[in-house]
């Protein structure tokens, strides 16, 4: 195999067949790149599906307040039930085992200034552990923290869009902007990449608007995050076990399902991740598909490269080579030849995906990628095949007599 | 050298089956220059194919020098091809990619010799047949008599005990197959036991003797005195 002479012997024969070598040589290349450059595209594809409805947190209840549908309790039916501040407090204690944290949100909408620039802007007001649920990014600053909530600070941290129509080019943070009829102070600025609405927030202390709202302890609707390690069936039991916490202290019926509303984000998630699952599918589907394109193509040629070489191997045979040498030689050329080429292709491919970035992202391709053992695998799959597919062949010519190889002109 | 009894050959041609050749009885002394003539279909290809081990024989035995050749798998019918036999052919069988000197070369490549000293044997054997200024022409580049002798000096490169040659002169002139004929008489005078096929009479009588086939049988075995091949320049 290691032969000197026998190597010799084949790039002798590969340097003197240059339309044979470049033929095989670039189908395997361009088999081998397509399948990268199309694989790297469905991960691409996984990317942005992936930035759309997976960059929130997974392990969240979002639980509203509704109306009544029945009385209970001596309470009359259609009551709207609101959440105060001594619900959060009571959901942390009972709930320590799943809780990981807890934020009120209070959701208004005012009209904001700074300068001669102002615009309508929806604004929340929360407790820091909403950074957990919500996953905005600190950009500059920082986000609301427990002094703002304790001290009832007007500090405001707010998206990247409001930053850009208000302050223009102006750093905010430090500055004085006029929500309502109050001045905030800008402590941060955040993104977010579930895209332009959740930039156009303004995050506030809950407890800020509270205190400017008559020192109520009212809250929109509460936000649970459980401990992401108790795992999808224990989410499902401690959502079932919290609405019927919050239904007997609210005094509604256990049958009642409009008073408690809880949204499960574990639920919709795992809906999410179905999906791309199936994406995941469909993409090893069409590398697969190019990959037998791929080893189809290289068993032509090779076919074709062995009858062509018919008669050759005839006079070979008849100078006094075994049909083991044949063979072999036939193989080894074939093998160098898809390795070297299948190498290139690869490197092709991944040099071109990795160049690729964002640059696709209107088609929903962001930052294409193969990884290393996907690569790998697959050209050493398409080298393997190539190999059989000569095999196949070159055994049959090793096989033919010599005589009517000679015969085949 | 070359001993043959009862040579039996037939090719399956559908469901009839073509008797070629049919008890063929021949013993071939070390030295000689043997024609062996015959019309076509007369199994004279057939004869020298099982000489050559390319093709096996039904029923018979062939000795060549003293080594029964019989049930030959395909390997030891190459490395039996190697050690003993040169092969000429009608179409010269050169391998169209390499040059006349790798085409010399390559029967010692199977032999397994060093690449320097089949360079070096290759070139000896392209002077002796006049051919060392082409060493590094392709075979398109030569003509019809020259690829001729590079086939020759590569069928007596591996230093085979015989030499066959089919048609040697078919596809030649009568200038060059002079040429080619005077090459060989050359070489059998230095010994070498060579075999012929041809169906010319001017080319079988340059021989030393001539056996001539008829219906796979052999009709007539005769010495007859050798003319010498005229070169012309």
């Amino acid at each position: 195999m290691f032969s000197r002479d026998r190597w010799q012997e084949i790039f002798e024969t590969i340097r003197k067949n240059k339309l044979r070598t470049v033929l095989s040589g670039f189908t395997v290349a361009l088999g081998i790149f397509i399948f990268i450059v199309l694989f790297g595209f469905g991960n691409g594809l996984k990317n942005s599906f992936k930035q759309f409805f997976l960059d929130d947190a997974t392990n969240t209840l979002f639980v509203y307040p509704g109306r009544t549908s029945k009385p209970y309790r001596g309470f009359k039916a259609n009551r709207r039930i609101e959440f105060e501040n001594s619900d959060l407090k009571d959901i942390k204690e009972n709930f320590k085992f799943f809780v990981e944290d807890i934020t009120p949100r209070i959701n208004r909408s005012a009209r904001v200034r700074y300068k001669g620039e102002s615009d309508n802007y929806s604004s929340r007001a929360v407790a820091p552990a909403h950074q957990i649920s919500e996953k905005p990014i600190i950009m500059k600053g920082r986000f609301i923290n427990e002094d703002d909530v304790a001290n009832k600070t007007k500090n405001v941290v707010i998206g990247r869009l409001v930053a850009n129509d208000l302050f223009k080019n102006e750093d905010p943070i430090g500055k004085y902007l006029e929500m309502g009829t109050s001045a905030f102070k800008v402590v941060g600025v955040f993104q977010d990449q579930s895209g332009d609405r959740e930039e156009r927030l303004i995050y506030l202390p809950y407890t800020t608007r509270q205190l400017l709202e008559k020192n109520n302890d009212k809250v929109n609707s509460i936000i649970v995050s459980f401990r992401p390690e108790l795992g999808y069936a224990t989410a499902l039991v401690f959502e079932k076990q919290l609405r019927l916490f919050l239904k007997n202290k609210k005094d509604i019926d256990p049958r009642d399902n409009n008073g408690i509303r809880i949204r499960n984000v574990a639920d919709q998630i795992r809906q999410n991740q179905q999906f791309a699952s199936v994406l995941q599918i469909i993409v090893a589907f069409v590398g697969i598909g190019t990959l037998i394109a791929g080893i189809i193509g290289i068993s032509n040629i090779m076919v074709f490269v062995v009858k062509e070489r018919t008669k050759e191997l005839g006079i070979r045979k008849a100078l006094g080579a075994t049909p083991k040498s044949v063979i072999a030689m036939v193989l080894q050329e074939s093998i160098f030849i898809t390795a070297v080429s299948g190498i290139i292709g690869m490197m092709a491919g991944i040099a071109l995906l990795s160049n690729m970035g964002d640059r696709l992202e209107q088609f929903f391709i962001i930052d294409p990628y193969v990884d290393n053992l996907t690569a790998f695998i697959a050209t050493i799959l398409l080298i393997i095949f190539g190999a059989i597919a000569g095999y196949i062949p070159a055994k049959r010519a090793a096989g033919i007599k010599p005589i009517v190889a000679l015969r085949d002109e | 050298m070359i001993h043959i009894s009862n040579l039996h050959k037939s090719y399956k041609m559908g469901d009839t089956s073509l008797h070629v050749l049919k008890g063929i009885d021949l013993q071939v002394q070390e030295g000689e220059l043997v024609a062996i003539m015959g019309s076509s279909g007369s199994g004279k290809s057939t004869l020298l194919n099982i000489l050559g081990m390319l093709d096996l024989a039904d029923e018979g035995e062939y000795r060549l020098d003293d080594v029964l050749i019989k049930d030959l798998t395909e390997t030891t019918a190459a490395n039996y091809r190697n050690q003993f036999l040169g092969f000429v052919f009608q179409s010269f069988n050169l391998i169209n990619y390499k040059n006349a000197l790798e085409n010399v070369a390559l029967p010692l490549y199977y032999q397994g010799l060093g690449r320097k000293i089949r360079q070096q044997k290759a070139i000896e054997y392209l002077d002796k047949v006049g051919l060392k200024e082409w060493a590094t022409h392709l075979p398109s580049e030569l003509s019809g008599g020259q690829k001729q002798r590079v086939a020759i000096a590569r069928a007596l490169a591996s230093e085979p005990k015989v030499l066959l040659a089919d048609e040697p002169t078919g596809a030649l002139d009568s200038k060059t197959s002079n040429e080619v004929m005077g090459l060989i008489q050359q070489i059998n005078n230095e010994g070498k036991t060579i075999l012929v096929v041809t169906h010319e009479l001017d080319i079988a009588h340059m021989c030393k003797r001539i056996i001539t086939l008829k219906d796979g049988v052999i009709v007539e075995d005769q010495k007859v005195e050798q003319v010498i091949a005229e070169v012309h320049v």
